[in-house]
């Protein structure tokens, strides 16, 4: 099954970590990055610039509406996300456990809608 | 056999037949209605016929059958049911499995229904629905919701298992103790609901202990030699043989000290007690379970409140409040000391428990001060603490022991 990994944290706080902790979050990332690679798990994956650079669109009355900022404003905010191949839910929570947000932020786990062919 | 025998039969076999099926089937939804498909003719056949040697097997083999029609029925053919129905009939010709296949099938539909992944409540309500066979409108009672509601409830669960792929297994050795905490946690919830509950004036609600009380022997014997189910059992035995000395005709609460212990079911406090030695002996850390059953027994098993083993006691929520702390303990602890060393070394014990934060929040705090202080002789601050109490708990009985207390302390 595929799952899409969304990873949240508090963008304010996180911005205001050291450059020694920033880096060593980065080399974790791509550590952990490349296990899941390696696990052939990994579909795809991104980090997001912060909510301040997000625009947010609807069309209403075939007008589009646009506003600044992110959809719903939240303690936290989705700061990236990893698109997973796993076995079943156990083995996607166990994947996103290991993503070294989860021990600051939230790792929410959903998972992909497939369309019968 | 007339209905009511087959209905018996049914209930007592449903959940395992159940657990196979969903391992056969690969489907919830399906299974379930395979197996209610199977019923009906169960109670057709069984009204005329003798009772097949091995009810179970029989169930699961019709309802196998059931569902085989039920695929091909659909209208709309697609590659993967094909795939489903053609594993289907080649292993309903497969022959017979053996036992531990499942017992096995029984274990995963528990860990299946207990997954993290769901919330606490509705664990409690796939449990109760599913590994219990209790009807959708009896678990809707449990938890005082209209049928409607839990059936909805009980849907979105079912679909969640299947789109968001919960799998139907027990879990790996490495990922077993905790997922068994969890089931046991869902266990005694179950228990406690059906445990507080009882003096409901539904009379039609579940015996939510009971079926505790089922589940917990069900999972000792398909997991023998784990200290913390026997621990579970035999806490969960020894609270329930005291029920009925617990409350008066009227409702009120009979406090431990005050109850007829005559009243207590020894062969179940016999049985509790085994059970706690049992677990006592498997080898590992103590459990938090194991430690609550030996102190339900020395209370179970002692002659009169007075008589009671109070320094063991004491001793044993020494190492609960070490290995499972909580405002509970702590305060259960206070209560022991208070017969072993008096009220005033017990009330020094919870205020400073409280000074630390240790019980903020927690609403029995002021009841047990209350207590302590009236013990005391400190009438003034006692009668304080019991308005606190009182306006601490949302329980009429507790209220009414309050207020008793209060006038008992006269002027």
């Amino acid at each position: 099954m595929q799952y899409l990994l969304m990873i949240y944290q508090n963008e304010a706080e996180y911005a205001k970590i050291d450059t020694g902790t920033s880096q060593k979050m980065s080399a974790e990332y791509e550590a952990f990055t490349q296990s899941i690679v390696r696990n052939g798990n990994f579909k795809a994956g991104d980090r997001l610039r912060p909510t301040t650079t997000a625009t947010t669109v609807r069309v209403r009355d075939g007008k589009t509406l646009t506003t600044d900022g992110p959809f719903a404003e939240t303690r936290e905010q989705l700061g990236g996300y990893y698109l997973i191949e796993a076995k079943d839910l156990n083995a996607a929570i166990e994947i996103a456990a290991r993503i070294p947000s989860a021990r600051i932020g939230s790792i929410e786990v959903r998972p992909i809608w497939v369309y019968d062919k | 056999m007339t209905p009511t025998d087959i209905d018996k039969v049914f209930r007592d076999e449903a959940g395992r037949a159940l657990a196979t099926l969903i391992r056969l089937v690969g489907d919830f939804d399906l299974a379930e209605d395979a197996l209610q498909d199977a019923f009906a003719v169960a109670l057709e056949r069984w009204s005329v016929c003798e009772l097949p040697g091995n009810p179970r097997a029989w169930l699961v083999n019709v309802a196998r059958n059931k569902a085989i029609d039920r695929v091909r029925r659909q209208a709309a053919f697609r590659g993967k049911q094909q795939a489903l129905l053609h594993e289907l009939e080649l292993n309903a010709q497969a022959p017979a499995e053996p036992p531990a296949m499942l017992d096995d099938d029984m274990l995963r539909l528990i860990f299946t229904c207990c997954h993290p992944a769901f919330a606490s409540e509705v664990q409690v309500a796939l449990t109760l629905r599913t590994v219990c066979g209790l009807s959708t409108a009896q678990v809707a009672r449990a938890f005082l919701v209209s049928e409607d509601a839990m059936g909805q409830r009980l849907v979105r669960a079912k679909q969640k298992i299947r789109l968001a792929g919960i799998p139907y297994e027990v879990p790996e050795p490495d990922a077993l103790a905790p997922r068994l905490d969890g089931v046991l946690a869902v266990i005694y919830l179950v228990f406690t609901e059906g445990y507080v509950a009882t003096s409901g004036a539904d009379l039609m609600r579940p015996d939510l202990a009971a079926e505790a009380i089922r589940l917990a022997r069900l999972l000792d014997r398909l997991m023998p030699d784990r200290a913390a189910i026997k621990g579970l059992l035999a806490l969960m035995l020894l609270h329930d043989a005291r029920r009925a000395g617990r409350e008066t005709a009227a409702g009120d609460i009979v406090l431990l000290e005050e109850q007829d212990r005559s009243l207590w079911d020894r062969a179940q406090i016999e049985e509790g007690s085994r059970l706690v030695d049992d677990a006592l002996r498997v080898p590992g850390r103590p459990q938090p379970y194991v430690v609550q059953a030996a102190i339900a027994a020395l209370h179970a098993r002692a002659p009169s409140y007075g008589q009671t083993d109070w320094p063991q006691i004491a001793g044993l929520y020494e190492v609960l409040v070490r290995i499972n702390p909580s405002p509970v303990i702590e305060l259960n602890h206070a209560a022991a000391i208070s017969m072993v060393d008096g009220p005033a070394r017990a009330l020094d014990l919870v205020d400073a428990t409280a000074a630390r934060g240790g019980l903020d929040g927690y609403e029995l705090l002021p009841a047990v001060r209350a207590d302590l202080l009236r013990r005391l002789g400190r009438k003034q601050e006692a009668r304080d603490a019991y308005a606190a109490a009182t306006a601490a708990t949302q329980l009429e009985p507790l209220r009414r022991l309050y207020a008793r207390r209060v006038r008992e302390m006269g002027d």
